[in-house]
């Protein structure tokens, strides 16, 4: 029984707690999963904290995951979805030097076409922001890296769903207690 | 405290009183109606001793000689009472000492509330003296943790860590409480929790799943039942035996499920598992229905999951959510408390006898007792057997006795061998395999039931990992009756060595001191029974002492525990030799 590995993204809905992350990505290392990224910010409810991870996994060991993140005390729901069921986005920034901006003209056909923005110019260096697919990062990488570039970053993946999570209305329902 | 909580008002302090940090541990452990605790004082929760210091005519402190021993005797306490235990340390290594108990107590759902003391807060991450971030420590290993360092937020902790250890699947909780914390003052008022708005403890029960499980019951023609430790946890040993008796369906129990039902009872076909009966191991993959109640197919029962009752229907009954198609995927999942699931059952299953299925546990019941039990319980040989020190204790305690049992040998013979007719009546370290678990569990146990006989059953290697609390016994006058099967060695290693080591006894011989001074220089009644022509008038002096006694009896040095189903292996190659 050999089942597909996915790259899955897991949603989890929590309390804005201290030790919270620990105690989540610990349930990741004590099976020996890799965790490709993972980003933690507010989400559309006050107070209420997202975790978006993207691993890869089979769907089976996905759903145990799941059940073991929701087990946990202070979280209030998670889900695992496909590729196919969010919309999903990363962000990447890259510091370069200012010269090659004049030196190189290519560059700035490189920017155009790469839906990327320059967030700041200075004398030494300008910044470079894109947001995008994964393989549109790695390409605009690719093709910057030719010229050199002084940093590099990128973020996690950040999702939504397709389909409608519905955390408000169990939050609603405990305060209806 | 960001987390939202649902609090009632009332208990203790109806009115605000302006009280330290530390006092304000101890009111909330009163309001919890804890009346002991076990732990060790050490610097930075010294505040609170004084505190207890304070209150010691309505709270008990007791001494243990190691914090270890402090989280078992909280768990043993837990275990016989059904209630929350007590365990309390300094920071640093009495914090980390706690940690073995506390992971015991989390894989086997023990609800216990473990405070520790920490440096104050100013000192947080500077590696101060005795700091260790104890709450990193203890995450994988708790069901909820928190460390305070505001002395107003310490009720609210202390509430939802008693609501969080008894809820649902209980589990242990430690509170990391800041010294400064501790000496800081507070308006103290206590509401308990009653609830965390994240947290769903017991999912309801759906008709329809009891529906779909009355069927396949109802139509099945081996039906077979495996419970575990859930309906203790759930106090449903009533509906259990209400539904075995009126379907007719033969039952067996995981380790901790032991006792649940009484060992006489017709239907109680054993223990299943790596070293359980021979009948229920075997039928598992014969049986068309299988229905487990509260267990979740450890791989100490189930052995090779690919040969696992692939014959049969599976019907899961369990209160967490995570535990459906963990190992085993079930055909239909009963979620919710064991003692509701299990009357909404009774009423939808038809009144039934499996009269010749259940001749079929019998049948092998016999073959297990000529190759095994006969020569365990009535030997012939002259070395003296574990079993017949069970059988000896079994005349004596009639049954009523509370077991307690550490890790190996010995506790394999004890919970095979033991008659129970009183629940919460196995107390043994079952998923984590903790040695050193029974000496102090014992004394957690008779302390919360001082009317029950409370018998430690120990290998002479698990006694020696916590051998200090013997001094416990003696201070607390702890009644315990302790019984070390001494064979000079690790037995259940020493028997995978023999049976796959090809005898190479790597480190489990053990030179062993001599016990019965070592109880008697702790002022412990001691004796220690060599001939079988002892062993009975032995038993009888210890069951009968009023007082804490310790019994060694030396055992034939290299017998093996059977049956045993090896590691990996399916259920049904189970080994009577």
């Amino acid at each position: 029984m050999n089942e597909e590995i996915k790259s899955l993204t897991i949603s989890v809905y929590t309390e804005n707690n201290i030790g919270l992350l620990n105690r989540i990505s610990a349930i990741f290392q004590r099976r020996h999963i890799n965790i490709e990224s993972l980003t933690t910010s507010q989400s559309e409810i006050d107070g209420v904290n997202r975790f978006v991870i993207v691993v890869n996994v089979t769907e089976t060991n996905a759903i145990k995951i799941v059940k073991q993140i929701e087990k946990q005390v202070e979280t209030i729901k998670a889900y695992c979805h496909t590729d196919e069921e969010t919309i999903f986005t990363e962000s990447c920034m890259f510091k370069i030097k200012s010269d090659l901006l004049f030196d190189e003209p290519q560059i700035q056909n490189i920017i155009k076409e790469s839906d990327s923005n320059i967030v700041t110019v200075n004398k030494e260096f300008f910044v470079l922001e894109k947001s995008g697919r994964r393989n549109e990062i790695e390409s605009l990488r690719r093709d910057l890296n030719v010229f050199g570039i002084m940093q590099f970053v990128r973020s996690g993946r950040i999702a939504v769903t397709k389909d409608e999570m519905k955390i408000t209305e169990m939050l609603s329902a405990f305060n209806n207690q | 405290m960001k987390t939202q909580t649902i609090n009632t008002k009332q208990e203790v302090a109806e009115k605000t009183q302006r009280i330290s940090g530390s006092e304000a541990i101890v009111r909330s452990l009163m309001a919890e109606g804890v009346d002991i605790l076990y732990g060790y004082p050490g610097g930075a929760i010294m505040p609170v001793y004084d505190e207890l210091y304070k209150f010691q005519d309505k709270i008990h402190h007791v001494l243990t000689r190691h914090e270890q021993g402090a989280a078992h005797a909280a768990q043993g306490y837990a275990r016989i009472s059904g209630k929350v235990g007590v365990a309390m340390a300094t920071s640093g290594p009495g914090a980390t000492n706690l940690i073995t108990g506390i992971a015991d107590a989390q894989i086997d759902s023990t609800p216990l509330v473990c405070i520790t003391g920490q440096v104050p807060s100013h000192l947080l991450g500077s590696d101060a003296f005795q700091e260790t971030d104890i709450v990193g420590i203890s995450t994988p290993v708790t069901k909820w943790n928190c460390q305070v360092t505001k002395s107003e937020d310490i009720p609210e902790a202390i509430a939802k860590a008693f609501y969080i250890a008894r809820s649902g699947r209980p589990g242990p909780v430690l509170v990391d409480i800041t010294k400064d914390a501790q000496f800081g003052e507070l308006d103290f008022k206590y509401e308990k929790c009653k609830g965390v708005r994240s947290y769903y403890p017991v999912p309801k029960t759906s008709q329809a799943s009891i529906n779909a499980a009355a069927e396949l019951i109802n139509n099945a023609k081996k039906p077979m039942i495996v419970w575990g430790q859930g309906v203790i946890l759930g106090q449903a040993e009533e509906e259990l035996k209400a539904v075995i008796e009126k379907a007719g369906i033969p039952a067996a129990w995981t380790i901790l499920g032991a006792s649940a039902l009484p060992t006489s009872h017709p239907l109680n076909i054993g223990m299943v598992g790596m070293h359980g009966n021979y009948a229920p191991n075997k039928l598992t993959n014969e049986c068309d229905v299988l229905i487990a109640i509260g267990m979740r197919f450890d791989d100490r029962v189930t052995g090779s999951l690919d040969t696992y009752a692939k014959q049969a229907k599976i019907i899961h009954f369990d209160i967490d959510p995570a535990e459906i198609d963990k190992n085993v995927k079930t055909d239909v999942a009963v979620l919710g408390n064991s003692k509701e699931s299990l009357a909404m059952l009774f009423d939808a299953l038809n009144e039934n006898t499996h009269e010749s299925w259940l001749q079929e546990f019998k049948n092998l019941y016999t073959i297990e007792f000529e190759k095994v039990i006969k020569n365990d319980l009535h030997p012939t040989k002259e070395g003296l057997t574990m079993g017949e020190v069970l059988k000896q204790i079994n005349i004596e305690s009639k049954g009523n006795a509370a077991i307690v049992s550490d890790v190996g040998q010995h506790q394999m013979i004890a919970c095979r061998y033991s008659d129970f007719n009183i629940t919460k009546s196995n107390i043994t370290s079952g998923g984590l395999g903790t040695m050193g678990f029974a000496l102090p569990a014992a004394i957690g146990a008779k302390m919360a039931a001082p009317e029950r006989e409370v018998v430690a059953i120990i290998g002479d290697g698990g006694y020696q990992m916590n051998i200090q609390e013997l001094g416990t016994i003696f201070q607390q006058k702890a009644a315990v009756k302790i019984v070390v099967l001494n064979n000079e060695f690790l037995g259940m290693v020493r028997q995978w060595q023999q049976l796959f080591f090809d005898k190479r006894y790597a480190s489990t011989e053990m030179t062993n001191p001599n016990f019965v001074a070592i109880a008697e220089g702790y002022y412990i009644k001691a004796r220690k029974v060599i001939k079988r022509e002892e062993l009975a008038d032995a038993v009888k002096e210890m069951m009968t002492s009023k007082e804490s006694y310790f019994l060694e009896v030396c055992v034939e040095k290299e017998d093996n525990v059977f049956p045993m189903i090896p590691s990996g292996a399916s259920v049904s190659d189970i080994r009577l030799s």
